[in-house]
């Protein structure tokens, strides 16, 4: 965390680079919230490289994953097609917990914890397949796992940001809350979509390549783009690397905080629906610990939890190698015991790599840069 | 100051309002007309035992579960005990976990019922309270969770796990080797891996096929809902690009095996089901799905349960038997139910 603040920077020249006049408050904010100022130093050695570098990390643990499973089973990765076919299926496996985990990383990167998406996504999943809904058809079950997900994200953003409840205490009590209306809703009974519009959206495919995948291709874009390229997502890193900062820059940190819980609950409406696709059903204990997946992602990803810091390409690459962790273990018959302890494994040691090694490396690098020159 | 904090606590209290009744408003929005579930009763009969007799208190409690089968378990309970008009049911909610329940139960008890039914969360967790109750004077009737000790109970009433694992190896095996198929690739769905009822089905299973020279090639378990059956489902496809035959533990968590299988496009090999869902039942009826059969375990006992813990009650035994009292244990049987038969067991169906 100390990094992240603008006085705690040794390893930097103390002149930074000129910005150009900003033109908008929130970039000096995000500028100096992240210390990511580009310019003199290399892509490779600065800060800015740092994401980029630790995404390279998950994508050498996802080789080492496939490696291990084809020493494991050289019969079924013998076979080309079945290959290409088991890489859509952990795609596919990881689609909605992926959706789920680009709003998360926007919350926890704005400096909150939203703990109540397996909730909403069970809350707008069953709502959208009650009986009532059913009957508007696959528009209205669409509309209403939206409109759903994005209302109790914004009540969840209001308890948060006006209401000032700690993030994680209000996301907890929405966790109970809609899981209980869910409960209440469905009266515990397994909802069964009959709407075959829904339900084909699970098993149709565009060239090849299931929609589910390109729903999650179409949210992860739509994500990076928000959080590079547009001032919202400045403001984002802004209001979680130092909120004080970014409120004398002129940012509204309220508002802004109450969009984050929005979007995030958008996100799981979303997910419901494909979730509910593929489930052809839906039930208010289904996305059963879906928040945890998604913050385990979004940290094993390079997003730091104290907020301030985090890509999407990083949790993206973090639910892909739950994904294909779960689909090593199937295909090799071991039991899931075991499956969940390798997965802690990796968090802890994901954690471990980004405290210690990442940051004592480039703390030499810039140290070795700062005497030779 | 002061006034400008009290605003904004004034303000905290709206909002806190403004989300409350949002939700309520928005409750109100959505219904669920159309998904009554038929509850499993045996209409009072003529004669004998039926008529009305003593007034009986039954104290009723069951976890709040989010499945189907539970739920069928409460609603058969109550609708039982509607049918008699000498029976009063008072029912307690046993909240998340065995604490809860135990806290809920001395409620119950303090409210002195003549007969308490009651599925604990854990039998041996709530093994004290059934030993407590009975020492006052109160007989228990234990629905489906056993408790280790015999003098924590009157009754016992439960479904048989390690039966259900025979019973669906059974039907496996024999169909196997109706088609004459040498060295079947057999897969298992368990629900939450954890649970011992699942470790018994489990073990009744891998027992049969033993004794028949076969053997489980890959079990992935699930969690009874049927988001996790899809994605347990669609890993053990990968893992077996070929399969003859598929025990899958649950009907509720079997929509979404039943979804994986449409997804995945496969329809080489036959499903057995378990517990006995309406849902499975009619596909099984239909037969164009590879849900072939399903093996009982039935939430009909809970209905069985309240008829006898008013017999109980009354100091009565069970007609049809001998015996002046009703026994202290029962087991029901695991039944098979396939296309000839599924007619017969759609009442029973949740």
């Amino acid at each position: 965390m100390s990094e992240m603040s603008p006085t705690a920077t040794p390893e930097r020249p103390a002149d930074l680079p000129a910005q150009s006049p900003p033109v908008d408050p929130a970039e000096t904010a995000a500028a100096t919230a992240k210390s990511d100022a580009p310019g003199r130093l290399s892509w490779w050695r600065g800060d800015g490289g740092e994401g980029a570098k630790r995404n390279l990390g998950l994508l050498a643990t996802l080789v080492v994953l496939v490696v291990i499973g084809i020493l494991t089973r050289p019969d079924l990765y013998g076979n080309a097609s079945w290959v290409w076919g088991n890489t859509l299926t952990i795609l596919k496996l990881a689609s909605v917990v992926g959706v789920v985990t680009v709003g998360m990383t926007f919350v926890i990167i704005g400096g909150g914890i939203d703990l109540s998406v397996g909730a909403i996504v069970a809350l707008a999943g069953v709502w959208a397949t009650t009986v009532a809904t059913q009957s508007y058809g696959a528009g209205g079950m669409i509309f209403s796992a939206l409109t759903v997900g994005l209302a109790v994200g914004v009540v969840n953003g209001l308890l948060v940001s006006y209401g000032r409840l700690v993030p994680f205490i209000a996301t907890l009590a929405m966790m109970v809350a809609a899981r209980g209306l869910a409960a209440e809703i469905s009266d515990k009974q397994t909802q069964v979509s009959n709407n075959t519009f829904i339900n084909g959206i699970a098993s149709t495919e565009l060239l090849g390549i299931p929609l589910l995948v390109y729903i999650l291709a179409a949210v992860v874009v739509a994500g990076w783009v928000l959080l590079n390229r547009t001032t919202f997502g400045r403001r984002t890193v802004a209001v979680g690397g130092n909120p004080e900062a970014a409120r004398l820059a002129g940012i509204n940190v309220r508002r802004h905080t109450l969009y984050l819980y929005a979007l995030s609950g958008l996100c799981c409406g979303i997910a419901a629906v494909m979730l509910t696709a593929q489930a052809t059903s839906a039930q208010a204990a289904m996305a059963n610990l879906y928040e945890l997946d998604a913050i385990a992602a979004a940290i094993i990803g390079g997003t730091l939890l104290s907020g301030g810091r985090g890509t999407i390409i990083g949790s993206l690459l973090g639910v892909v190698i739950f994904s294909t962790i779960t689909n090593l273990f199937a295909i090799n018959g071991l039991s899931t015991e075991a499956q969940n302890m390798v997965k802690g494994g990796i968090i802890v040691a994901a954690v471990l790599i980004q405290q210690v090694q990442f940051r004592s490396l480039t703390q030499f690098l810039g140290r070795n840069r700062a005497t030779t020159t | 100051m002061t006034q400008h904090s009290r605003d904004l606590s004034r303000r905290r209290l709206l909002f806190g309002g403004a989300a409350l009744s949002a939700g309520v408003v928005l409750a109100g929005c959505t219904s669920n007309e159309a998904t009554p579930t038929e509850a499993q009763t045996k209409a009072a009969a003529t004669g004998g035992n039926a008529e009305p007799g003593k007034k009986v208190t039954i104290g009723f409690s069951a976890p709040a579960a989010d499945h189907g089968w539970i739920a069928a378990i409460t609603n058969n309970a109550k609708a039982q005990a509607g049918a008699y008009s000498d029976v009063e049911f008072k029912s307690v909610e046993a909240g998340a976990d065995a604490a809860a329940q135990r806290a809920a139960l001395s409620t119950l008890i303090s409210q002195k019922p003549d007969v308490i039914v009651l599925l604990p969360h854990d039998g041996k967790e709530l093994n004290a309270f059934g030993l407590e109750a009975m020492k006052a004077g109160i007989p228990v009737v234990n629905l489906d969770r056993a408790f280790p000790d015999p003098k924590a109970y009157r009754l016992q009433i439960k479904g048989d796990n390690y039966g259900m694992g025979v019973a669906a190896a059974t039907y496996i095996v024999e169909q196997l080797k109706a088609k004459g198929v040498s060295n079947p690739v057999i897969g298992e769905i368990p629900g939450i891996d954890s649970l011992e009822l699942t470790q018994e089905r489990s073990k009744g299973f891998a027992d049969t096929l033993a004794a028949n020279g076969l053997r489980v090639a890959n079990r992935r378990p699930a969690e009874f809902t049927a988001d996790s059956g899809q994605q347990a489902a669609t890993g053990l496809f990968q893992a077996l690009p070929k399969l003859d035959a598929l025990w899958n533990h649950d009907d509720d968590q079997g929509i979404g095996v039943l979804a994986a299988v449409n997804q995945a496009n496969r329809k080489e090999f036959f499903m057995v089901g378990g517990a006995g869902s309406k849902k499975a039942m009619e596909d099984i009826q239909a037969d164009n799905t590879v849900l072939k059969a399903t093996v009982t375990y039935s939430p009909s006992m809970a209905s069985s349960a309240i008829s006898l813990a008013r017999l109980i009650g009354q100091g009565k035994g069970m007609s049809d038997l001998v015996e002046l009292q009703v026994p202290k244990e029962i087991v029901l049987a695991s039944e098979t139910i396939t296309k000839e038969n599924a007619g017969n067991y759609l009442k029973l169906g949740f």
